[in-house]
């Protein structure tokens, strides 16, 4: 994805953020300026710089093979899993299998990775949890 | 004095048991922070604010927790550029132009304990300007309406990508994108949701923590999951000796006066709006090889060329912190970031924090003070220590960084909403860097977006919907003028500009200061 395209992009956000500022409900309150100018300023100017990116383009970026972009796509998968599992499974669990994960795909050999994302997990609970006494996720086992 | 007296009191606050021990603690991280590549001043403060904050600190702690983690990251950040001439963060760019060939010839401790004194120099008077001049800034402050404060944020976001931005559309773009955020949640003034599309965890609003944690941090591990393997997102090991850790006098004496010359050029570029600490060590960098490099010793492994950037740097720290807290308006990335903890703490910063909370404000400037202190001690001998944290490789930093961002942001909602929000901008901040979309004017949107739309809707409410109102005092056009030519001149010479800082090194920087 080029400027190019980015720019496109950008206008469409913007058509949609200014369409959506015209039909914000108007309240009984009032004010001179009201809640939907504002955002229809913002949304002009985020057309305005859009289209100016859309004609003048930067270089293209360096985006990363099909594979690199699927290993990112994995993370954030395992991501939002770990901030569905947290008030599930409990932290110092959701933790270490995360950590684990990451690490793992970040280079290190899988066995020591389980023993990293462990390690990691238990650490920050000591810290921040026993240390500092932050409340961390409970899990069904009380931690 | 008033300053002074006012500094006195200040001290009496900062002098307590709980808050020296802070800012030592903050030192300490912040030095770590700012030597470990990937890690700058910015991104470590973002992930450190969810954490103080839920741990319950008080105002005046925290605030000297992070401020402590400010400086002492610019501090660190000189660590790695001498050691692996791969620069910490964006302004210890400039220190690896000498700073790293006095390593190889075998000078890295010299070069380590020079810029660890030329960073006390720059931020020590730094912090002496700000005593002075942000006083008189409030005087100043306190003559705006809202039709001012209106102009004087479009100032900054006019300014913020900076003389050194490569393309003022992507700027522009980004403040954009970050006030548009920002209006997401109910309208404070008449209560209608906007933007929310029926979701009840969005009628609050998209909080600015998360948004910082997730562009900043998050980002950070998707960058290095895509470089894995090819050697530039990884750290080199530290081969290169340390040598002797103490300056001789006769280095310190020649150094002296290219450290107060970069001290004031620093100070200034950190007080002007949208320079920031990259800049003043450019500046500072420039300057002196222009004036005393008469041999063409400079780029070789010249003293000056350590001490000019590193005084520079930090001088730029101690100033940006005036426009941030006498107007509330953020010079540069971090202080954007520190920024959102003082909003997050229900401070707002600006001319009234100087007479409703004199305490907060003079105890951070006496906290500041003894940081330098403390930083100057632990640099210099423990030198060797910050060394060896440099050795973390990244397959084990980037999961904790991943899992203390969670953890910050769990502990202050415990929304799995909010940690989705997080990991979307994570995604977001990661393509932003990709299309070199600049982070911190999104980050200041969402920030100030609500009291930029306050002030335009309070002016237009005090002139009876008269638009000229924004206009019509000398104060205002005067901010108009600054922001329209603070914006126009990066076109002209902004791509000049940058290819002259990166034109000894072409290292991709993590994120702008």
């Amino acid at each position: 994805m080029g400027d190019r395209l980015f720019g496109g992009i950008g206008i469409a956000l913007a058509a949609f953020f200014i369409w959506q500022a015209t039909t914000i409900q108007e309240s009984f309150i009032q004010d001179p300026v009201g809640p939907k100018t504002f955002p229809i300023i913002i949304g002009i100017i985020l057309g305005l710089s859009s289209l100016a990116i859309l004609l003048r383009p930067d270089p293209k970026p360096d985006w990363p093979a099909v594979g690199r972009l699927a290993e990112i796509g994995a993370a954030v998968v395992v991501l939002l899993a770990y901030a569905f599992a947290l008030p599930q499974v409990g932290f110092l669990i959701a933790t270490a299998v995360t950590a684990a994960y990451l690490s793992w795909r970040l280079g290190t050999a899988p066995l020591y990775a389980v023993a990293a994302g462990i390690a990691i997990s238990i650490g920050i609970y000591v810290v921040f949890h026993l240390i500092l006494g932050l409340s961390l996720a409970k899990g069904p086992f009380g931690f | 004095m008033d300053a002074l007296a006012s500094l006195a009191d200040g001290f009496a606050v900062a002098l307590t048991f709980q808050n020296l021990f802070l800012a030592l603690v903050g030192c300490f991280l912040g030095t770590i922070i700012g030597a470990l590549p990937g890690l700058g001043p910015s991104n470590g403060v973002a992930i450190l604010i969810p954490l103080a904050f839920s741990l319950g600190l008080a105002p005046t702690p925290a605030l000297i927790l992070l401020t402590s983690v400010y400086y002492g990251a610019m501090y660190g950040g000189r660590i790695s550029s001498i050691l692996l001439n791969i620069p910490g963060d964006e302004p210890a760019l400039m220190t690896t132009l000498d700073g790293y060939p006095m390593a190889q010839q075998g000078r890295a401790g010299e070069a380590l304990a020079l810029s660890g004194v030329a960073s006390f120099v720059g931020a020590f008077f730094a912090t002496v300007g700000l005593v002075f001049l942000a006083p008189l800034l409030v005087k100043v402050a306190l003559l705006f309406g809202p039709a001012e404060y209106f102009a004087l944020f479009a100032l900054a976001f006019a300014t913020l990508g900076g003389i050194s931005s490569t393309n003022q559309a992507k700027a522009a773009f980004a403040a954009a994108l970050g006030l548009g955020i920002a209006m997401i949640g109910v309208d404070g003034q008449t209560g209608v949701p906007r933007f929310a599309f029926g979701e009840v965890h969005l009628y609050d609003g998209i909080d600015f923590l998360v948004a910082i944690v997730g562009l900043f941090a998050l980002s950070e591990v998707f960058i290095f999951l895509e470089h894995r393997g090819d050697g530039s997102g990884e750290g080199k090991d530290a081969k290169v000796g340390v040598g002797r850790i103490t300056p001789s006098f006769a280095m310190l004496k020649s150094c002296t006066p290219s450290m107060i010359r970069s001290t004031l050029l620093g100070f200034v570029a950190g007080v002007l709006p949208g320079a920031g600490a990259s800049l003043g060590s450019f500046m500072a960098y420039s300057a002196e090889k222009a004036l005393v490099d008469k041999e063409g010793t400079f780029g070789k492994g010249d003293p000056r060329g350590v001490a000019a950037p590193e005084a520079g740097n930090n001088a730029a720290a101690g100033g940006a912190l005036v426009p941030m807290l006498a107007l509330g308006v953020p010079g540069s990335g971090t202080t954007a970031v520190l920024l959102a903890m003082l909003l997050a703490l229900n401070i707002t910063p600006g001319p009234l924090l100087f007479q409703q909370n004199p305490d907060v404000v003079w105890g951070l400037i006496a906290a500041l003070f003894i940081a330098n202190f403390m930083l100057l001690a632990m640099n210099i001998p423990m030198v060797g220590l910050f060394v060896r944290v440099l050795l973390i490789p990244p397959k084990y930093l980037m999961p904790i960084v991943a899992m203390v961002s969670f953890v910050g942001i769990y502990g202050i909602s415990g929304s799995t909403f909010d940690l989705i929000v997080m990991v979307i901008f994570g995604v977001l901040g990661w393509v932003l860097r990709k299309l070199d979309v600049p982070m911190v004017p999104v980050i200041l949107g969402v920030l100030l977006g609500n009291l930029m739309e306050a002030n335009l809707r309070r002016a237009m409410t005090i002139s009876d919907g008269d638009w000229t109102a924004l206009f019509a005092s000398p104060l205002s056009l005067t901010l108009w003028g600054i922001a329209i030519i603070g914006f126009v001149l990066p076109i002209l010479f902004g791509k000049a500009l940058k290819r002259r800082m990166h034109m000894a090194k072409d290292e991709p920087s993590a994120t702008v200061d």
